[in-house]
């Protein structure tokens, strides 16, 4: 069908402009939890992937932490090839679905592709999306092919993007994965702080499920440090295991009034609305206040998230308060986006100070300082001094504190002889994730603080690896056939 | 998957012991440490104290007070039916070595929590002096288990209809003034009840732990909700508690948190109560 030569006026290469995926009307979608881009139609798929020069030395491929070759799967999709293009991307990337979803590509691959200089980037993330969904709604999934068992026993400790990532590669290497997580859904943040409107679940249960059908074992509600610890793995016969429990222990701000009622970190307003479905309460048992006027504190993606999830919960008014400028805000470029095409409000060079309740204990008003931009930081920012005499009080009924996650210490507390750093995170090699401990490993937000998921998956393929070469002596660094080079840069 | 029921009896209006198919957290758990629990795919997490457990059996147990939807649905799983998700052993366990003589103070379903605790300080050489409370007899729960582990009972009514007419607090000062050593106490109840302890023993200066019930969710340290002050510092009870120092704890501002979705769990209760109305009509 898509052969017949009618091709959309198709005007010079130079001259395509970047496609854009149809989306959700803002006003419409503030209503619901629904994904908010449609994804491309076959047809903007082509013409979007037409509009990569094919560059020998391809930069977008130094942009991508786990190496994609991306020339050779837009090549596929301009051909119309996408279940191929598919294909071409997992043998570098598990999760396409995900990370064409999530990554922050304007920092990453479409950061360093040449159309950039003078034209928008090519869209490779949405394409990444647009190839892994073909597939995925194709049925046509395929299951690579596995190497003869080795008897090796791999126990991976956390679902998130690291640990299916290595339960991934080492199923196929022919090892037996156990995955524990401490939840009783797996995924880590994919499922647990990432709204559904943003990355459905149906997604990446596919993902999960591609794992299970491969033959990876999954023990849900597992705690590991309490309900086993990694010292009795080892003993009941696993040959290694990684850690890969991620930054999930909540940051506060340590100002007057953060133990009120409505007041919530950001782990904990996500997890409710997304991993136990409050947001469909009393369908659902899990309550969540439904705040009329909601401040959310932060300004990376997961302020992001909380911030639309909260007009999602019916909220009058939704606020960012970040501390610094709109340039240093860490969130993805169309999160920020969405979020002000949905009307959350952005407070910038805004300081909480205080959190004011009512007689009931439930949250009232919020005291702000403004902030201006003083002299440039150790890390080149320009850093945010307070105004005096700037405070100034608004109305708010519920508060979401997002400032940042440090690595939950439970693996670390029962592992006693594991060395950390002294911010709490695990310390790996960062060629191979080993830790200070025989046969441990770990990658991830573990390791590095809280991060991306492409990082982790990236950390979750060295440590992969490198366990496999434990295991059986074999060397697969480099990856097989694309040339060789091992992400040098990061 | 999921947990199975193997047994299910009520002990008192309102309060049920059901055992659990949980044979790695029957050998793993520790006096003072809980699981959390989801029923089913709708269902919310709640946190409950294991008991006790049977290694051989492979079963826990839990003592409930049916108080909200959650506790109702789990007081319907029948026998043979099953919990959809079960995770622990839960919490750091009780501190637990010979004190000399230590008082286990509780109220109400309290008992439940209590019971094991008073058993590991019993078995590490203890001197046992409980203090048992209720409303009223009718409303006591395992005297005779409790009887089994302690050196000395107290039981106390608030109606006189069983033992000491008045509070558990008004026995455990009785003991204090009455000159006998006590080294350790550890209080497990209602939370007015848990602070009136704390503050009973305050002049005394006997080191008084108390258990806290703050809302949960994952229990892993991930979500921060249940969070509490003591001595200034904010801890979570999942993973530092449950048990904290009853001198330190800011018992009001736990109170007010304890409250925040009364509204919605009202709803929940009555929505389900209802419910329960439809599927039997002729009950009435
Ligand atoms: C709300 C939110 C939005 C985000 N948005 C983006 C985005 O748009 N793009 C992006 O690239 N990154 C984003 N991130 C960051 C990204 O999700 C993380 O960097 C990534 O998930 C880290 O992966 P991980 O595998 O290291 O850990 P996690 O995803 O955190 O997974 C760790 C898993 O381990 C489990 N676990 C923890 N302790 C134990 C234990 N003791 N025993 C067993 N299991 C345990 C946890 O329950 C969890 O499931 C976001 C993060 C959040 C919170
Ligand atoms: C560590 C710990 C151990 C506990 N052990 C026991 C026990 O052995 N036996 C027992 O009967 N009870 C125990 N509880 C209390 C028990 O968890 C609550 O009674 C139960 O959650 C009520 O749920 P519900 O839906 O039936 O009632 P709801 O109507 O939802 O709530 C009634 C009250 O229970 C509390 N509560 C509600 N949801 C939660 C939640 N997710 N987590 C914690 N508390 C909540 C609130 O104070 C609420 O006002 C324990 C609590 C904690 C924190
Ligand atoms: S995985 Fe991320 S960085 Fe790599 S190509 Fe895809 S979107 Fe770009
Ligand atoms: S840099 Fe841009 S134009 Fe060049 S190959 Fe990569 S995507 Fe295509
Ligand atoms: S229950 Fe979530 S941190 Fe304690």
């Amino acid at each position: 069908m898509n052969e017949k030569p009618e091709q959309p006026k198709k005007p010079k290469k130079e001259k395509i402009p970047r496609q854009k995926m149809a989306e959700q009307d803002p006003r419409a979608r503030i209503q619901n939890f629904d994904e908010v881009p449609y994804g491309f139609t076959e047809d903007q798929a082509k013409l979007e992937a037409s509009r990569c020069l094919q560059c020998k030395k391809s930069k977008c491929r130094d942009g991508c932490p786990v190496d994609i070759d991306i020339p050779a799967f837009l090549k596929l999709i301009q051909e119309g090839e996408f279940i191929g293009a598919a294909r071409k991307i997992k043998e570098q990337n598990a999760l396409p679905a995900i990370c064409g979803r999530v990554c922050p590509q304007e920092e990453q691959c479409e950061k360093l592709c040449l159309v950039g200089k003078k034209d928008q980037p090519v869209s490779i993330g949405y394409l990444e999306r647009f190839a892994a969904d073909f597939e995925r709604n194709s049925g046509k999934i395929f299951l690579p092919a596995k190497r003869p068992p080795t008897g090796k026993r791999v126990a991976v400790v956390g679902s998130g993007p690291a640990g299916l990532t290595v339960a991934g590669e080492l199923i196929k290497l022919g090892h037996q994965v156990t995955i524990f997580e401490a939840l009783h859904k797996t995924g880590g943040v994919l499922v647990y702080g990432i709204p559904e409107f943003r990355l459905p679940k149906a997604v990446v249960q596919a993902e999960v499920d591609y794992l299970k059908a491969q033959g990876v074992e999954i023990q849900t509600s597992a705690v590991v440090g309490q309900s086993v610890t990694v010292d009795e793995l080892l003993r009941d016969g696993f040959d290694a295991v990684f850690i890969g429990t991620g930054a999930g222990l909540p940051m506060f701000m340590n100002v007057p009034g953060e133990n009120l009622n409505g007041v919530y970190s950001a782990n904990e307003y996500l997890t409710r609305s997304n991993l136990m479905k409050a947001y469909l309460f009393p369908q659902y048992d899990t309550p969540i206040i439904k705040g009329k006027r909601v401040a959310v504190i932060g300004g990376g993606n997961v302020a992001m998230d909380s911030a639309r999830t909260a007009l999602r919960l019916g909220a009058d008014k939704s606020m960012i308060i970040y501390r610094r400028s709109r340039v240093e805000m860490p969130a993805r470029v169309d999160e920020v986006e969405h979020a002000e095409e949905e009307g959350v409000e952005f407070h910038l060079l805004t300081l909480p100070l205080e959190i004011k309740g009512d007689e009931r204990g439930y949250v009232k008003s919020m005291i702000c300082q403004k902030m201006e931009l003083g002299e440039p930081d150790q890390s080149g920012r320009r850093r945010p001094v307070p105004i005096k005499g700037s405070e100034y009080e608004i109305a708010v009924d519920t508060v979401v504190v997002a400032i940042g996650n440090n690595p939950n210490p439970l693996v670390p507390k029962t592992t006693p002889d594991i060395q950390l750093h002294k911010w709490g995170g695990i310390v790996a090699d960062e060629e191979t994730g080993k830790t200070s401990k025989d046969a441990v490993y770990a990658g991830g937000d573990i390791v590095t603080g809280a991060a991306t998921v492409i990082l982790a998956m990236g950390a979750g393929k060295k440590a992969a690896r490198a366990i496999h070469k434990q295991l059986t002596g074999e060397d697969l660094t480099p990856p097989q056939p694309s040339g060789g080079k091992d992400n040098a840069e990061e | 998957m999921g947990r199975k029921v193997v047994h299910k009896e009520q002990l008192a209006p309102n309060v049920i012991r059901m055992l659990v198919e949980a044979p790695e957290i029957a050998k793993k758990h520790r006096a003072g440490q809980f699981i959390v629990l989801r029923i089913n795919e709708t269902g919310e997490r709640i946190p409950l104290t294991v008991a006790d457990a049977d290694v051989v059996k492979g079963t826990i147990t839990l003592i409930f007070q049916v108080v909200g939807k959650t506790t109702m649905l789990l007081r319907d799983v029948p026998v043979g039916g099953e919990i959809l998700d079960l995770v622990g052993p839960l919490g750091t366990p009780t501190h637990v070595e010979n004190f000399g003589t230590a008082a286990c103070v509780c109220g109400g379903i309290g008992t439940a929590p209590l019971y094991p605790i008073a058993k590991a300080l019993k078995q590490a050489g203890n001197k046992v002096i409980s203090i048992v409370g209720a409303q009223k007899a009718s409303l006591l729960i395992l005297e005779e288990e409790m009887q089994a582990v302690s050196s000395v009972l107290h039981i106390s009514t608030d109606d006189g209809s069983k033992g000491f007419h008045g509070l558990v607090t008004d026995v455990l000062k009785k003991i204090l003034d009455s000159g006998e050593k006590v080294d350790y106490i550890i209080a497990i109840g209602p939370l007015p009840m848990m602070k009136a302890v704390a503050n009973t023993t305050r002049p005394y200066g006997v080191r008084t732990m108390v258990s806290l019930n703050s809302i949960m969710i994952d229990g892993t340290g991930m979500c921060g909700g249940c969070r509490v002050m003591v001595d200034g510092q904010r801890k979570f009870t999942c993973v530092d508690g449950p048990e904290f120092d009853g001198h330190q704890v800011d018992f009001d501002n736990l109170g007010a948190r304890l409250k925040t979705y009364r509204e919605m769990e009202e709803r929940s209760r009555k929505e389900y109560e209802e419910h329960l109305c439809r599927l039997q009509p002729a009950a009435s």
